[in-house]
């Protein structure tokens, strides 16, 4: 059974128990500080190190020593004073720093004196013709399912995208026995000219060597076609065949499973929701949280550590996770903090962590094409809005992204935006000529995750919150 | 489509899928353990009916819910199998009270 937090009140609460929030965490205890971790999944680890304390992946090599790195991390958060409740989703955060968190279908509110999102990051969309056909998935998803269950694809299998979590996935794969039929590189070839004068910085970081050595193991296994473009998925109910264009012909294979990966974006619903201010970043194309340089944001006593503060990779993570948290204790607890290690350490960290960063997303910054849909493309998968009915809208008078709602429903289904946010944004700018930041993005409110009304009615209130709704 | 490696050595854990015996995993999610069992668990989707399967299995995309012990329109990738656990695939809308 899960434990519901035991005190209503703590000096940092922490949101999501990946790299950032592990690490901050475990900063917090050490310095003395009352913690509480609150993740949404069954175990610690996020989604770079997911199922780290019960995978059946047992053999090392296989997951790679990127895996295991975790695995220290989370020893030292569990040995710590930090109250740790996994299965905890939170689904509002004010700006008194108030969380609503459910926990085995009932919730409760606890207050915090900081709180550190470490919310981390989810997969572009991804929104080509027959994307939510049954069998396509996103790479991310058959990654989910090998570390934490050690499934693996079985039967015809094409992957298709571009970005470094792609060939580590069809390396895991191969080596646990799956099958993988074809890789389809996406990546334009105009980004490796674009990417050229950030080359330097990416060879000489710590990606280089280990990325030459996956490329090199998956490219002596599977056939890898360059260039792709025009991508679509197809079949009657669910995927039979995917179809590409590459070196100028146009092919089609049988395909039972699509993995489809395109980088990673920051998880802003719950950030947005609290209202901190967030910037359209340009080079990583998404919003990413407007921080100082400890990782504050724009609301009073809220920081963004982890990718959700802009993507920078697990080692990255790890780092900001400790300067939001060593910034919290210098707030809370100034003689505690003098004890921790000092915060020019992790600001050298932080600045070796992002080596080769601007290299990555320039090289698989992706195309046009695989960003914003064309026709009969579905761009939201929840309320089944296509590319055309939104330009349609755009036409008699739909501006942004909210007006947008009024007309087509467009982010108002179970996922609140998360897989059209991005598109809807791009897509209304290039049809209204302006940039995504004038466009802007969905209005986001509490609750950020669906619970059901039984469970808002049964929140604990005080006589002051009934008189304050109740009449007569 | 998927599945389970051979390194795989967890317990077994019995859930019941639309009236039928499906062995899962201790540590499976529902939607993992639906994948893994090789039988037609596609929903309908509330808006036009059409097929869908899980797409991003880490609780953002709300394309595996499913109904779990009676109560519907539960993240299926967020919740973990337990021995004699009910699951229904959703066909279309769900129905006020449940």
């Amino acid at each position: 059974m899960n434990a519901v937090p035991r005190r209503d009140n703590y000096d940092v609460v922490v949101i999501g128990a990946g790299p950032a929030g592990l690490a901050a965490a475990a900063t917090a205890a050490e310095a003395g500080l009352s913690t509480l971790l609150l993740d949404e999944n069954a175990g610690p680890g996020g989604q770079v190190w997911r199922a780290i304390a019960s995978t059946p992946v047992t053999e090392r090599d296989r997951l790679g020593a990127d895996y295991w790195a975790g695995a220290e991390l989370v020893q030292a958060v569990r040995a710590s004073s930090a109250e740790i409740i996994q299965r905890a989703t939170v689904w509002s955060l004010d700006r008194n720093l108030e969380i609503g968190v459910s926990v085995g279908g009932a919730s409760s509110f606890v207050k915090a004196r900081r709180v550190i999102l470490a919310t981390g990051a989810l997969e572009r969309p991804f929104p080509i013709p027959g994307w939510t056909l049954p069998g396509v998935m996103t790479a991310g998803a058959a990654q989910t399912m090998l570390k934490s269950s050690g499934l693996v694809p079985d039967g015809p299998t094409v992957i298709a995208g571009q970005g470094p979590l792609l060939w580590l996935l069809v390396a895991q794969i191969l080596r646990l026995g799956g099958r993988i039929d074809r890789i389809l590189d996406t990546t334009e070839r105009r980004n490796y000219l674009a990417a050229l004068p950030h080359a330097f910085a990416f060879v000489t970081s710590p990606y280089f060597a280990k990325g030459l050595a996956m490329m090199r193991e998956v490219r002596a296994k599977v056939p890898v076609v360059g260039g792709v473009s025009e991508l679509a998925a197809a079949g009657d109910g669910q995927l039979a065949t995917v179809s590409y264009t590459g070196s100028g012909r146009r092919e089609t294979v049988p395909a039972g499973l699509l993995l489809l990966h395109q980088g990673v974006v920051p998880n802003v619903n719950l950030a947005m929701a609290s209202g901190i201010e967030h910037r359209w970043d340009d080079l990583q194309l998404c919003w990413s949280p407007v921080l100082d340089r400890d990782c504050n944001t724009s609301v009073e006593g809220i920081a963004i550590a982890g990718d959700g503060a802009g993507i920078g990779g697990a080692g990255a993570a790890v780092v900001r996770g400790r300067i939001a948290a060593t910034s919290a204790v210098e707030a809370l607890a100034p003689a505690a903090a003098a004890k921790l290690a000092p915060m020019a350490t992790f600001r050298a960290a932080l600045a070796q962590a992002e080596r080769g960063r601007t290299f990555l997303d320039t090289l698989f910054r992706p195309a046009p094409q695989f960003r914003i849909p064309t026709g009969d493309t579905i761009v939201c998968r929840c309320e089944e809005v296509t590319a055309k009915d939104i330009l349609d809208a755009v036409a008699i008078g739909a501006t942004g992204p909210n007006q947008l709602k009024a007309y087509r429903r467009t982010g108002m289904g179970p996922c609140q935006g998360r897989l059209c946010g991005l598109t809807v944004t791009e897509l209304m700018a290039q049809a209204r000529d302006k940039t995504p930041q004038e466009i802007g993005y969905y209005r986001l409110r509490a609750p950020v995750k669906p619970i059901t009304l039984a469970e808002l009615a049964a929140v604990p209130k005080t006589e002051a919150d009934v008189q304050a709704v109740v009449r007569g | 489509m998927f599945k389970r490696s051979d390194q795989d050595s967890r317990q077994p854990v019995h859930i019941v899928v639309d009236g039928a015996a499906v062995e899962a995993r201790e540590g499976d999610t529902v939607s993992a353990a639906l994948l893994a069992s090789g039988r037609d668990v596609r929903r309908a989707t509330a808006v036009s009916g059409a097929p869908r399967l899980p797409y991003c299995m880490m609780g953002v995309c709300f394309d595996c819910l499913v109904t779990i012990d009676g109560v519907g329109n539960r993240q299926g990738c967020l919740v973990p199998v337990a021995d004699g656990m009910q699951i229904e695939i959703q066909k279309g809308k769900r129905e006020i009270g449940r």
